[in-house]
C-alpha cells in the first residue's frame, strides 16, 4: 500500500516520517522479569529448595524403577534422554512449529481469511492481505508472520483453518533463539522456501535447529 | 399516516399497539422482534422478492411474508412458531443454494445477512445435492463496486436504490430462474455520484467497495457514531477505524465511513465524495507538528509554546501598528467550539480588523437535489449562527488581496483555508508586504508553507465537537481516533492563545465550550453536549432554508 501513495507535494515539517499511522513489521513484545527478593537473594534457601526437587525425583524413580525390575509393576520410571546429544522426542499428535502448506501448483494455500490471526489467543500471528489474480480465490496472504516468542501452542490456528493451510506437525519443538526478533518466523520460512535463520534486518548469532523424532 | 387509528394485536404472544396498516415487519421491529429478511429496505420498499419473512397469521392456511402484511386489529401474529421458523429456513436454502460458500474470502463476511441469519435460522444439513451454478466472479461495474454474480441473492436492494434514490438505473436483472443474474444494462456503468450505497444496502457480499476490497476484516474495526464533513449536509456516519490490528492498514487509522441512519439530514445514505472523504484523516498532508519560518526554512516548535508565542506576536504587533491591519480567515470546516473560541480571540479580544467565514469560490462545489450541497463545509451555518456574516462583517477573498495590495494589512491569520490558491499564481508575492502570516490546520497547502507559523489542527475525527449542517442540524463528531503528532483540537489552540494574551478561559473539553457557547447563543439555548444523541438537535431558528432528506418519509412501494 504504501508504494502505490504519492509522497506530500508540499514540504512539512514533519516530512521524513514514513508511515501516518500503522508499523511495517510487528514489534517484538518485551516482558519485564520479576525483580529478586530477599530470599533468592541470599541463595542458600533457594539451592535446598531445588535440591530438595532433585532428591525428590530421585528417589521416586528409584523406587519405581526398581518395583518393576523386580515385576511388581507400577508407573514407570523417568528415563534420561542425552539432550542435546540425543535428539528430543515428541509425540506423534504433538503440537510443535507451524508450517503453511502449498496448494499443488504450488501456491501457498493460506487466503487470509484472518481466522487463525481472530481466534489467537496470544495475537502472535500477523497477516496482510492483498487481491490475488486467481480465479477461484481473490484473495491471498501478502505476508503471514508467526511470532513463536508469544505463541502460545494452543492449535486454535489449525482448528480454525478453513482451507487446511496451517499445521503445527513438523516435530520442530526446539525453537530457542538469542533474541527475541528471531523467533518471528516469515511466511516463506513457514512454507519452507527460505531457511529460518538470523533475519537480515537484526544483529543476532545463527539459530540452530534441530529436528525432532517422533514416537509411535 | 397520522389519520390513521392505532389498533391492538397480537405478536409472538405479546399485546402490541401500532397505527393500522403499519407492516408487521416493522411493527415487530419496533417491538424489538427481528424478522429475517433481504428484500425489505424501509428506504426502498417490499417487494416481497425473498420470502425470508415468513410470519404465521392466525387463520391464514399458509405462512405470510411479513414485509407486504399490513397490521389490522386483533390479528395474532407468530414468528418463532416452529412453522414459521421452517418456512424461513426453507427460504434460506433455497438462497444458499447456489451461493458459494467463500466467506473466508469474502469482505462482507462479519456483516452478511446470509451468514447471521443462516446461523440463527438455517438448515444446516441441506438437502441440495447438485452442484452450485457458477457465474461471473469479480465483475467491474463502476469505479467503486464490483460485482460478484455467484453471491447474489437477487433481494433487488441495488436496483431498487438505482432506480428510486438516484434515478439512474444501471443495474436489472436478466434472465430467468436458475440463470437470474444481476447485471448492469449493456454499456452503462454504475458511475453516480452515490454508488458506494448498494454496497450497503447489499445483504450479502455480491457488491464489494472497490477501496475497502481485502484491506481488513470487519471484525477487527471500531465503530463510532459520527457525521462526513465534507459538504453542509453533515450526514451522520459510522466511523470505522482499525485501531486493533494495524498491520492491516498501515497507512491509515480510519479505513472507511458508512452511512448511519437519520431522518432529519441524509435517511439512509451518503455521497462517494463523503464516503471515500475518510482518506483525508490519514492523508501525507497532515500536520503534525508546529513549526516557525526562520530563514526561509521551518523550524520546530512545541505546539503549545508555539501558541503562546505566536499570540505574543501578535499581541505586540496590535499594539505597535493597531487592530485594523489583522485578517482573519476563518473557516466553515470548524466546529461550532472552534468558531465560538475563534470569535472570542480574533473578534472580542484582539479586535481584528478584516474577517472572512463565508465559503468562498474555494469551498463550492457541485450540488445535487438528493444529498450534496454546493457549500463544501460542515459549518457554515454554525458560523452564521454565531454572528459571523451578520453581527460580524464578513469581507471577501477580493477584498482582502485588495487590502493586502493597498498595504492596508500586516497580518494574515488563515485557518483550514489556501489564499494562494484562490489568489493564483504569483500570489505569494503579496506575502511578503505582511510582517506576520499564520496557518492553523489540520492539512498543508501552498499557505502552510509559505506562512511564518504553522499550527497544526486536528481532524473531526480525532475530536470531540458539534457541527450545524445547512438546514440547522446540531450534530456531534465523537474521537475515533487520537490526534496525530501534537495537533489539537482549534480550540485549544485559540485558548492557550488567548492564555497568552492575559485572557484565560476555563475551557478543558468541548462540551465545556459548547455549554459556555448555549449560554451566549440563543439558537443553541435548548442544547447540551452529550444530550445531542445519535441524530442531532434542530437549531431554534434555523438560519438557512431547507428541505428534507430524500425518501425519509415512508417506505415507497406499496401495491
Amino acid at each position: 500500500m504504501s508504494e502505490q501513495r504519492s509522497p506530500s507535494p508540499y514540504p512539512l515539517p514533519n516530512a521524513g516520517e514514513e508511515t501516518t499511522a500503522g508499523l511495517e513489521r510487528h514489534p517484538v513484545r518485551a516482558v519485564e522479569r520479576p525483580p529478586f527478593g530477599l530470599r533468592e537473594r541470599i541463595y542458600v534457601v533457594e539451592v535446598w529448595l531445588g535440591l530438595a526437587i532433585t532428591f525428590r525425583h530421585l528417589f521416586v524413580n528409584l523406587w519405581r524403577h526398581t518395583r518393576r525390575a523386580l515385576g511388581l509393576g507400577g508407573p514407570p520410571g523417568a528415563v534420561t534422554i542425552q539432550y542435546p546429544e540425543d535428539p528430543a522426542v515428541v509425540a506423534r499428535r504433538a503440537r510443535s512449529r507451524h508450517r503453511l502448506l502449498k496448494r499443488d501448483d504450488g501456491t501457498p494455500r493460506c487466503t487470509a481469511c484472518m481466522m487463525c490471526e481472530t481466534i489467537c489467543p496470544a495475537e502472535c500471528i500477523h497477516i496482510r492481505a492483498e487481491g490475488s489474480p486467481a480465479v477461484i480465490v481473490e484473495k491471498r496472504a501478502k505476508s503471514f508472520e508467526i511470532d513463536l516468542g508469544l505463541c502460545v501452542f494452543c492449535g486454535y490456528c489449525v482448528e480454525a483453518c478453513p482451507v487446511d493451510a496451517i499445521r503445527m506437525d513438523t516435530g520442530e519443538v526446539t525453537l530457542s533463539a538469542l533474541s527475541r526478533e528471531e523467533l518471528l518466523w516469515t511466511m516463506p520460512e513457514l512454507l519452507g522456501d527460505e531457511p529460518h535463520g538470523p533475519h537480515p534486518l537484526w544483529p543476532g548469532g545463527e539459530s540452530e535447529k534441530r529436528p525432532g523424532r517422533f514416537v509411535y | 399516516m397520522p389519520d390513521k387509528p392505532k389498533v391492538k394485536f397480537t405478536l409472538d404472544g405479546r399485546e402490541l399497539e401500532a397505527v393500522e396498516g403499519t407492516l408487521v415487519i416493522d411493527a415487530a421491529k419496533a417491538a424489538g422482534i427481528e424478522v429475517p429478511h433481504y428484500c425489505y429496505h424501509p428506504g426502498l420498499g417490499n417487494p416481497g422478492v425473498c420470502r425470508l419473512c415468513m410470519v404465521e397469521v392466525e387463520g391464514a392456511p399458509k405462512p405470510m411474508v411479513s414485509c407486504r402484511l399490513p397490521v389490522k386489529a386483533g390479528m395474532v401474529v407468530k414468528s418463532d412458531t416452529a412453522r414459521a421458523r421452517k418456512a424461513q429456513a426453507s427460504s434460506l436454502e433455497f438462497h444458499l443454494a447456489n451461493h458459494p460458500l467463500d466467506c473466508p474470502v469474502c469482505d462482507q463476511a462479519g456483516e452478511c445477512f446470509l451468514q447471521d441469519y443462516y446461523m440463527r435460522y438455517g438448515l444446516y444439513r441441506s438437502a441440495v445435492r447438485e452442484d452450485k451454478l457458477h457465474k461471473e466472479k469479480r465483475l467491474d461495474i463502476g469505479p467503486t463496486v464490483v460485482l460478484d454474480q455467484e453471491r447474489c441473492i437477487l433481494c433487488t436492494r441495488c436496483t431498487r436504490f438505482l432506480s428510486q434514490v438516484t434515478k439512474t438505473n444501471e443495474l436489472g436483472i436478466f434472465n430467468r430462474g436458475d440463470h437470474d443474474v444481476l447485471a448492469p444494462y449493456p454499456g452503462r456503468r454504475v458511475d453516480n455520484p452515490y454508488s458506494g450505497n448498494i454496497v450497503d444496502v447489499c445483504p450479502v457480499g455480491a457488491l464489494t467497495d472497490k477501496d475497502f476490497r481485502f484491506k481488513v476484516r470487519v471484525w477487527y474495526l471500531d465503530e463510532t457514531p459520527s457525521l462526513c464533513t465534507t459538504c453542509a449536509r453533515g450526514c451522520s456516519i459510522d466511523l470505522h477505524a482499525n485501531n486493533r490490528r494495524p498491520w492491516h492498514t498501515p497507512d491509515e487509522r480510519v479505513v472507511r465511513f458508512k452511512p448511519r441512519h437519520n431522518p432529519e439530514v441524509n435517511a439512509w445514505w451518503m455521497c462517494d465524495e463523503g464516503r471515500y472523504s475518510y482518506k483525508q484523516i490519514d492523508s501525507r498532508l497532515r500536520l503534525k507538528f508546529a513549526s516557525r519560518l526562520v530563514d526561509g526554512r521551518p523550524e520546530a516548535v512545541a505546539a503549545k509554546e508555539a501558541a503562546a508565542r505566536a499570540a505574543q506576536e501578535l499581541s505586540a504587533l496590535v499594539k505597535a501598528k493597531g487592530p485594523q491591519g489583522l485578517a482573519v480567515v476563518l473557516s466553515g470546516t470548524l466546529s461550532n467550539e472552534d468558531l465560538f473560541a475563534a470569535r472570542r480571540l480574533f473578534v472580542e479580544t484582539l479586535h481584528c480588523g478584516m474577517l472572512l467565514a463565508a465559503p468562498g469560490p474555494d469551498q463550492l462545489g457541485e450540488g445535487d437535489d438528493v444529498l450534496r450541497r454546493k457549500e463544501r463545509v460542515p459549518n457554515h451555518i454554525g458560523a452564521l449562527a454565531l454572528g459571523f456574516g451578520a453581527r460580524i462583517p464578513d469581507t471577501t477573498w477580493g477584498g482582502l488581496r485588495a487590502a493586502v495590495e493597498g498595504g492596508k494589512l500586516w497580518g494574515l491569520y488563515v485557518i483550514d483555508r489556501d489564499p494562494l490558491a484562490v489568489w493564483g499564481k504569483g500570489s505569494e508575492k503579496l506575502l511578503s508586504g505582511l510582517a506576520f502570516t499564520a496557518y492553523q490546520g489540520s492539512h498543508a497547502n501552498r499557505f502552510s508553507t509559505a506562512a511564518q507559523w504553522v499550527l497544526p489542527a486536528c481532524s473531526f475525527a480525532e475530536e470531540d465537537a458539534t457541527f450545524t449542517n445547512f438546514e440547522g442540524q446540531v450534530q456531534r463528531s465523537r474521537a475515533a481516533v487520537p490526534p496525530l503528532g501534537e495537533s489539537r483540537p482549534d480550540w485549544e489552540i485559540f485558548r492557550d492563545m488567548l492564555a497568552a494574551l492575559e485572557a484565560p478561559q476555563a475551557w478543558t473539553s468541548a462540551g465545556g465550550v459548547f455549554a459556555e457557547l448555549a449560554k451566549a447563543e440563543p439558537p443553541f439555548a435548548s442544547m447540551a453536549f452529550e444530550d445531542l444523541g445519535m441524530h442531532g438537535k434542530r437549531l431554534a431558528r434555523a438560519p438557512g432554508p431547507g428541505s428534507g432528506p430524500p425518501g425519509a418519509g415512508s417506505g415507497g412501494d406499496r401495491a
